[in-house]
């Protein structure tokens, strides 16, 4: 593998092809549940990139040191230790999003996607490449919090980030921020990202390795029967 | 001879006159006097409402096919179905728009995103149903009094009627309620005339009166165990067209006989669950679609056996 393509797709991984929460299906609970408003979306992804970054270079350095029997409570307890720092922060400078969040701000600790990451990656890899693979999925996870939070906002109650919308003002359709909803947008966006990884796919030949390629395969099959 | 061009094909070699259109055709021949009776009851709105959400699914449907350079198959009018049914689950004075915004769901989400027609999980048109409910409970709800003038006072359905006690004293108005001529949506109000669609169905041999009639029997029935009017049941609320025209479609209903009943008496039961217990006045759209959901696993479970076979068939993993 060439080192430098490597460190740039540690952090673009995390965008579509190994998207947190729509490619590896992980932290679904707050994803579900913030997103019902941009802002939220936005925050608990900032939030939870923070906690991700920190404990993934922690747990990155300490690899060595932790036994592997309690590994699980070990990472959990310095995850923990973060999360912690980000709600005391938010409490001080945020209330407004502490209110929103609620008790989701205090579940990042077990948010799969962070223990997920420690688990698969941090514990076998060493800090910069931690540190970055918690950024490129920090990033993936707040960019599809704030847009789903975006469309489910913006259809649901008429305003994105606040600001109102024309008509949907008026006219909010409240599917979109009911729990349903929420499944809802998270079907439609796990099925756009397919269809982007698809895109981008060479037409021939294994670029992607060789489960991607298999993978991408079979949905093409599946796409060229139905036409 | 010699030239003859033998086919060689798998079976089944035997194959009957019917196509999805003419199936489709016959539905929307049957659902004719429930549109006659919702303009009659509900004044012209109910027409030029049922038109718009027909003209936006075959609209959606048309332009998806486009778009995902798919097969064309608005010739096979079942979007016109949906578009109908939809409808006929609307109140008279919904705003068009909503009437869109719910063929659009009806028609992109639930039918074409899961692979067109033949692929639903579940039924567009209640689907789309529960989320304008969902989305626009108010204006869901806002049925009109069944009088002729546009500005008809605001009135309850029997049900809801029901549910509040109105009838307690003197009894149901049952003929106004086999007639339609009260509040809900288009095309629930009319028994009278959702019967003569389902007698048409049967005469062509469209639906098989398994999952009506046990739907409708297992909420009357149940209705007299909790102590309720069954007749109120029957023709107050959504329940015949639900039970004639929505359980029945081909894909979101079991194949055998045997799950078909299963099928209507989970019906039933949820319905009546609903409206008991429940905190709406009306529970069929919810029936449905849950039912809808068990369809595959209950025709897993009533499959039929060969004739013949051993009773036991141990099942090849």
């Amino acid at each position: 593998m060439e080192k430098k393509n490597n460190k740039l797709s540690l952090i673009t991984n995390g965008f579509i092809k190994e998207n947190p929460v729509l490619k590896l299906v992980l932290g679904t609970c707050p994803t579900l549940a913030v997103t019902s408003s941009a802002f939220n979306g936005f925050g608990m992804g900032i939030a939870a990139t923070f906690v991700l970054i920190c404990s993934n270079v922690v747990i990155s350095a300490l690899r060595k040191i932790i036994p592997d029997k309690v590994r699980i409570p070990a990472f959990i307890t310095i995850i923990a230790g973060f999360v912690t720092v980000v709600q005391m922060l938010v409490k001080a400078f945020l209330p407004a999003l502490d209110t929103a969040l609620g008790v989701f701000l205090p579940l990042i600790v077990v948010n799969c996607v962070i223990l997920g990451r420690a688990e698969a990656f941090a514990s076998k890899n060493p800090v910069v490449d931690s540190a970055l693979d918690g950024v490129g999925m920090g990033l993936g996870f707040t960019l599809t919090l704030t847009l789903m939070g975006i469309f489910r906002e913006a259809l649901g109650a008429g305003s994105v980030f606040g600001f109102a919308v024309p008509f949907f003002s008026a006219n909010p359709i409240g599917f979109f921020t009911s729990a349903a909803g929420g499944f809802f947008t998270f079907g439609l966006f796990m099925a756009l990202a397919v269809k982007l990884e698809i895109a981008q796919m060479p037409k021939d030949g294994c670029g992607a390795g060789c489960i991607g390629c298999k993978m991408a395969c079979a949905n093409a099959k599946t796409e060229g029967g139905n036409a | 001879m010699n030239n003859m061009k033998l086919t060689v094909s798998a079976a089944p070699h035997i194959t009957g006159k019917d196509s999805s259109r003419s199936i489709m055709l016959d539905v929307i021949i049957a659902m004719i006097p429930a549109l006659i009776a919702a303009g009659v009851i509900f004044s012209y709105r109910a027409v030029i409402l049922t038109a718009v959400t027909v003209v936006s699914c075959v609209v959606f449907e048309y332009v998806w096919n486009k778009l995902m350079k798919k097969e064309q198959t608005v010739g096979d009018l079942s979007a016109v179905v949906t578009g109908m049914l939809l409808a006929f689950n609307m109140p008279s004075t919904l705003p068009y728009w909503m009437a869109v915004v719910g063929a659009a769901f009806a028609i992109l989400m639930v039918k074409q995103l899961f692979g067109g027609i033949g692929y639903n999980f579940a039924n567009p048109a209640i689907t789309a149903r529960i989320i304008l409910a969902t989305s626009f409970a108010g204006a869901m709800t806002n049925f009109t009094h069944p009088t002729q003038s546009i500005d008809a006072i605001a009135a309850a359905t029997p049900l809801a009627a029901n549910a509040a006690g109105a009838f307690a004293e003197g009894g149901a108005p049952y003929m106004t309620m086999f007639l339609g001529m009260h509040g809900g949506v288009l095309g629930e109000t009319s028994a009278l005339a959702l019967l003569i669609g389902f007698v048409y169905l049967l005469i062509k041999k469209v639906i098989s009166p398994a999952i009506p009639v046990t739907y409708v029997a297992t909420v009357a029935v149940l209705a007299v165990l909790f102590g309720q009017d069954p007749l109120v049941h029957v023709l107050g609320g959504g329940l015949l067209l639900g039970a004639i025209f929505m359980a029945t479609d081909y894909v979101t209903s079991p194949y055998t006989l045997k799950g078909k009943i299963v099928f209507g008496l989970g019906l039933g039961l949820i319905t009546m669950m609903i409206r008991v217990f429940g905190t709406m006045t009306e529970g069929v759209s919810y029936a449905i679609l849950l039912m809808n959901l068990f369809v595959p696993y209950i025709n897993q479970l009533t499959r039929q056996k060969p004739l013949g076979a051993p009773k036991k068939v141990k099942e090849a993993k």
